[in-house]
């Protein structure tokens, strides 16, 4: 114990997660039901406590503790998404709460669950071995599988558990046999030393480039990035829209976190090359998402084209990233990136917040039609919804520009103007998807035979679309502290 | 930090946001005082910059310089110049009377009509007093959603479509602007700061497509041929106010960025262009009022007339010489009054009869002596009477026009006698016909609101028209400063010092910001 004491309390945030996970799954069998708001509780305590431990090392931000014999590293870069992570399955449980009650599907596993993903994602964004990025990887998709079929009763809701276990694992073993590879040429699987492997072997070797494109094939899937999105329309109309929620965000966020340290930290030497694979992903990414957006009745199946899209424009970031040329380097694409996903966060939850709340009859109202003149009877509700949509379509003075200005602006500085152009005009073009809702709130009569949605609200709802919108607005106003934030924190991702 | 006194751009900013969240509780009775006390406000703070303003100086007054975002450098940074005073004075005299006229016409949702168009209001100024890029493009951007509420809430029938068009329309062609700002940045010694940008030189090829860009935002905002047909579908189903926001002070933005961006900072691009915007500028006033003839709705007629006249003022701006560009801002003023004045009274006659077909409303004189009086008015302000101040204005871009060439010239003439054709039959139809028997009891002449309305506006026209000398003189210095900005030296300086450091300088000297072009 005592050989390990200074790494276990490097991980100490991870281990708070873990163990209250299994606290929470031990507790439920004997939770009445009528009680188990408290294991979302104990769950929001935990975060609480992890929150305080990772924030109160933000003053530290400029050093680097490794853990492990550096299977782990704990970073300013670790550290803001960590931050954002908490922030974002806090708000999650919050939401969870009515939603999963008005649903009949309030279980106590499920804030075990999202614990232990929380717990996968906090690994991958801290992992600096290829495994251990991996295994965290793992534990959240596997937590997600089972919390996307949550809703046995409802064939969708298992359809999508099915087909994002199939196309989930298919990916996983994509990505592994990538890192096979990678280990078979740099003798590790810690990035440092493919790094240094890569260094020295030459950056035009076909084994590398072969594993290169793998590890970029199983990390697409993850972020959803065309022509490996398949599944997300699917899971995310039909897994609990609370779990959407999560994947679209707290998911994206962690595998996007991943992702750059993988790219920049172990495969950097190769970035002429996979900026140039990722320049054409970001690219049919944003297009297919945008357009195939419009013709989407379902607006939970629209804003995963939407979210698909979105990760489109981060790579742009990216993909800056790779190509930037002077002084900068990559650290305005790589921040961008980073501002981008936390700006992302508020606007998707916050819309997901305003889904869930909508009922029709006994059923969830997920069509947009049931949005019809929302305005008239929930002016609060639909004035929300508006600030989201408009947020999304990256409208000032939202938080959703400030997000595509950074991206942008890093794009133009790497000499890809020409690409910041057609991401814009596509960015136009979903304005027409998002502005078509704004659209059936306010200025659709609402038909008068059909039975009207209605509103469950709660105090704990209440809570994450105050959140939310404060997040967007004031994001978008003043969006400085974030912006400093990330900057200070990407420079210890070299 | 602004130079001293009264942050008077920021209350004029302030103001109308103020009044939109006050929305948020009270009645709808309430929201009309409350939307009609905001606007007037506004245009009591903004009067005294008329006589405070100093015609002889030719840098920004009433500057205010604020830190707002720090990496990269985004300053909070407001300014007038004789260039924008017109303009913000055009806006904070038309909004109260947007209210006025929305008095009854909107009795639906009053609160969220009022709200938009306060947002509207502080959208719109800040579009014309900021100094820094992004600043300028987010008050640009922001302004869409307002809008597009307006016209698919409060709109006509097929509000729907027009609402979308218009919105997908100007977005699509602000998107590009974008790009452009960031290009600018990085080659203009990275800096958002207008008036520094304005003395950075650029590339000839990257001017070409920095042009481009412009021209795609603001030739969609003027809008110039052939990017005008979002414009006559929003005009006819926005609700009144709407379509007088459009046309009186919407559309001034595109010809203002012309002026205040594509002119001074790309001098080399915008002369090469020249032919090809004059030659738009003419296709548009001629094709603009021949479709003007043909329109038998109203609201039409005036929507393609807006096209011939905005025609003119493009046509001052891209002669590039004193008097057309002076004449081009006069006649943006001109056209805000006249154009919104005209709207105004076909929303008049709406609440009236419910049509805005000429067919429908014919023969007013007799039954409403003093609304056809207030249209004749208007009408022949609209097509240039002398005495009446669209003559002074179309004068001087015409005077400009014929130093380019008179060619053009003799085309642009052209405009002035088809809108003769289409105003003066117009005129005809409606004031001067027999009523038809079953409107009659529906013609009732105007009341104290809707003089209070118009009225000030008529007499906008005789002063302009008869004495266009104290808002000329007031724009003068700028007009020549950012002519001489277009004739800076070409050459690339190694470093641009004047690009990189002036604001952080600035800020702590607590100077004005000024253009430099009439140091040189």
């Amino acid at each position: 114990m005592s050989l390990y004491g200074a790494d276990l309390l490097a991980l100490l945030p991870e281990l708070i997660v873990v163990v209250t996970a299994c606290l929470v799954i031990a507790l439920d069998p004997i939770t009445p039901a009528s009680r188990r708001d408290l294991l979302a509780w104990l769950s929001l305590g935990a975060l609480a406590l992890c929150l305080g431990l990772t924030g109160g090392q933000i003053s530290t931000l400029n050093i680097r503790v490794s853990a492990f014999s550096d299977l782990v590293v704990i970073d300013a870069y670790a550290r803001f998404w960590k931050v954002l992570l908490y922030g974002v399955t806090g708000l999650t449980i919050l939401m969870s709460l009515p939603y999963l009650k008005a649903e009949r599907i309030h279980l106590g596993e499920y804030y075990g669950f999202i614990l232990l993903a929380l717990s996968g994602m906090m690994v991958m964004v801290s992992g600096a071995d290829l495994l251990t990025i991996y295994l965290g990887t793992e534990l959240m998709s596997l937590s997600l599988y089972v919390m996307t079929g949550l809703n046995r009763s409802k064939p969708r809701s298992l359809e999508a558990a099915a087909k994002y276990f199939v196309l989930g694992a298919f990916s996983s073993g994509i990505l592994l046999y990538g890192i096979s590879l990678l280990y078979g040429m740099a003798g590790s699987t810690k990035l440092a030393s493919i790094a240094s492997a890569i260094g020295t072997r030459g950056a035009d070797d076909p084994l590398l480039l072969i594993a290169t494109i793998l590890v970029a094939v199983g990390f697409s899937f993850k972020l959803a990035a065309v022509p490996f999105h398949m599944w997300t329309p699917d899971v995310y109309q039909g897994a609990p829209t609370s779990v959407t929620a999560f994947m679209a965000v707290a998911a994206k966020a962690a595998s996007f976190a991943a992702f750059m340290r993988v790219f920049v930290e172990g495969l950097g030497g190769l970035k002429t090359d996979w900026s140039l694979l990722f320049l054409l992903i970001a690219l049919v990414t944003l297009v297919l998402g945008n357009v195939v957006a419009i013709v989407q009745t379902n607006i939970k199946r629209m804003l995963a084209y939407s979210s698909i899209a979105h990760a489109g424009y981060a790579l742009i970031g990216f993909v800056a990233a790779g190509r930037a040329v002077g002084a900068s380097g990559g650290t305005p694409g790589l921040a961008s990136v980073m501002i981008y996903l936390a700006l992302y966060s508020f606007m998707t939850l916050g819309a997901f917040a305003v889904i869930g709340m909508l009922r029709k009859g006994g059923i969830e109202g997920e069509e947009i039609e049931d949005f019809t003149g929302l305005a008239k009877r929930q002016p609060l509700a639909a004035f929300l919804m508006l600030v989201f949509m408009v947020s999304l379509a990256g409208i000032p003075p939202t938080a959703g520009f400030i997000g595509k200005f950074y991206v942008f602006m890093a794009a133009v500085e790497s000499g890809l103007a020409w690409l910041a152009a057609i991401a814009l005009i596509f960015a136009a073009v979903s304005a027409y998807y998002y502005m078509r809702v704004v659209m059936v709130m306010y200025m659709r009569e609402p038909d008068p035979s059909s039975v009207a949605p209605r509103l469950v609200t709660s105090p704990a709802l209440s809570f994450v679309l105050a959140c939310a919108v404060a997040g967007v607005i004031l994001f978008g106003l003043f969006p400085n502290p974030l912006v400093s934030f990330a900057l200070q924190s990407v420079l210890t991702l070299k | 930090m602004y130079s001293g006194g009264l942050p008077w751009l920021s209350l004029l900013l302030v103001l109308p946001l103020v009044g939109a969240a006050a929305m948020y509780v009270v009645t709808e009775s309430t929201a009309r005082w409350i939307a009609l006390a905001a606007t007037l406000a506004d245009l009591f703070v903004a009067l005294p910059l008329w006589w405070l303003f100093d015609p002889q100086a030719s840098q920004m007054q009433f500057t205010e310089h604020v830190t707002w975002i720090t990496a990269p450098p985004i300053y909070y940074s407001l300014g007038l110049d004789g260039i924008s005073l017109p303009l913000v004075l055009m806006t904070v005299a038309i909004m109260p009377l947007c209210v006025l006229a929305s008095w009854t016409a909107i009795t639906t949702r009053v609160q969220g009509f009022m709200a938009m168009l306060l947002i509207m209001e502080t959208a719109m100024l800040g579009v014309f007093v900021a100094l820094d890029f992004v600043l300028f493009y987010i008050f640009w951007e922001a302004m869409l959603i307002p809008m597009y509420l307006l016209i698919g809430v409060w709109g006509g029938p097929n509000r729907l479509y027009a609402a979308i068009k218009f919105f997908l329309y100007t977005l699509a062609g602000s998107v590009l602007l974008l790009v452009a700002i960031f290009a600018l940045y990085f080659y203009g010694g990275h800096t958002f700061d207008i008036l520094a940008l304005s003395q950075g030189t650029y590339p000839a090829s990257l001017q070409m497509w920095l042009f481009l860009a412009f021209f795609a935002a603001f030739a969609v905002k003027v809008p110039m041929f052939p990017f005008h047909t979002w414009l006559p579908d929003a005009h006819v189903e926005a609700p009144t106010a709407g379509s007088v926001i459009l046309a009186s002070i919407l559309l001034k933005m595109g010809t203002y960025g012309f002026l205040r961006f594509s002119l001074p900072m790309l001098p080399d691009a915008s002369r090469s262009f020249t032919p090809m915007m004059v030659a738009l500028s003419i296709v548009a006033i001629i094709y603009g009022a021949y479709m003007a003839l043909a329109q038998v709705d109203l609201k039409k007629l005036i929507a393609y007339s807006s096209v011939s006249h905005m025609g003119f003022v493009t046509l001052g701006i891209f002669v590039l010489n004193q008097q057309g560009i002076e004449g081009a801002v006069l006649q943006m003023v001109n056209h805000g009054i006249t154009t919104g004045a005209l709207f105004l009274c076909v929303g008049m006659i709406y609440e009236r009869t419910h049509s805005r077909m000429i067919a429908d409303n014919v023969g007013l004189a007799s039954p409403m002596p003093q609304y056809a009086t207030l249209l004749v008015i208007f009408a022949l302000s609209s097509l240039g009477l002398p005495g009446t101040n669209s003559f002074a204005g179309e004068f001087l871009v015409l005077i400009g026009t014929f130093l380019w060439s008179k060619v053009a010239t003799a085309f642009a003439s052209l405009g002035i006698i088809l809108a003769a054709a289409y105003i003066l039959w117009m005129i005809q139809r409606v004031v001067f016909g027999v009523p038809l028997p079953h409107q009659l009891p529906k013609l009732k002449d105007l009341n104290q609101r809707e003089l209070a309305t118009l009225v000030p506006l008529a007499l906008l026209v005789f002063w302009i028209g008869l004495f266009p000398n104290p808002l000329v003189s007031r724009m003068h210095q700028s007009v020549t400063a950012t002519i001489a900005t277009m004739s800076r030296a070409k050459v690339a300086p190694t470093a641009q010092p004047s690009a990189g450091e002036a604001a952080p300088l600035l800020a702590k000297s607590g100077e004005q910001l000024k253009i430099q072009g009439t140091s040189r």
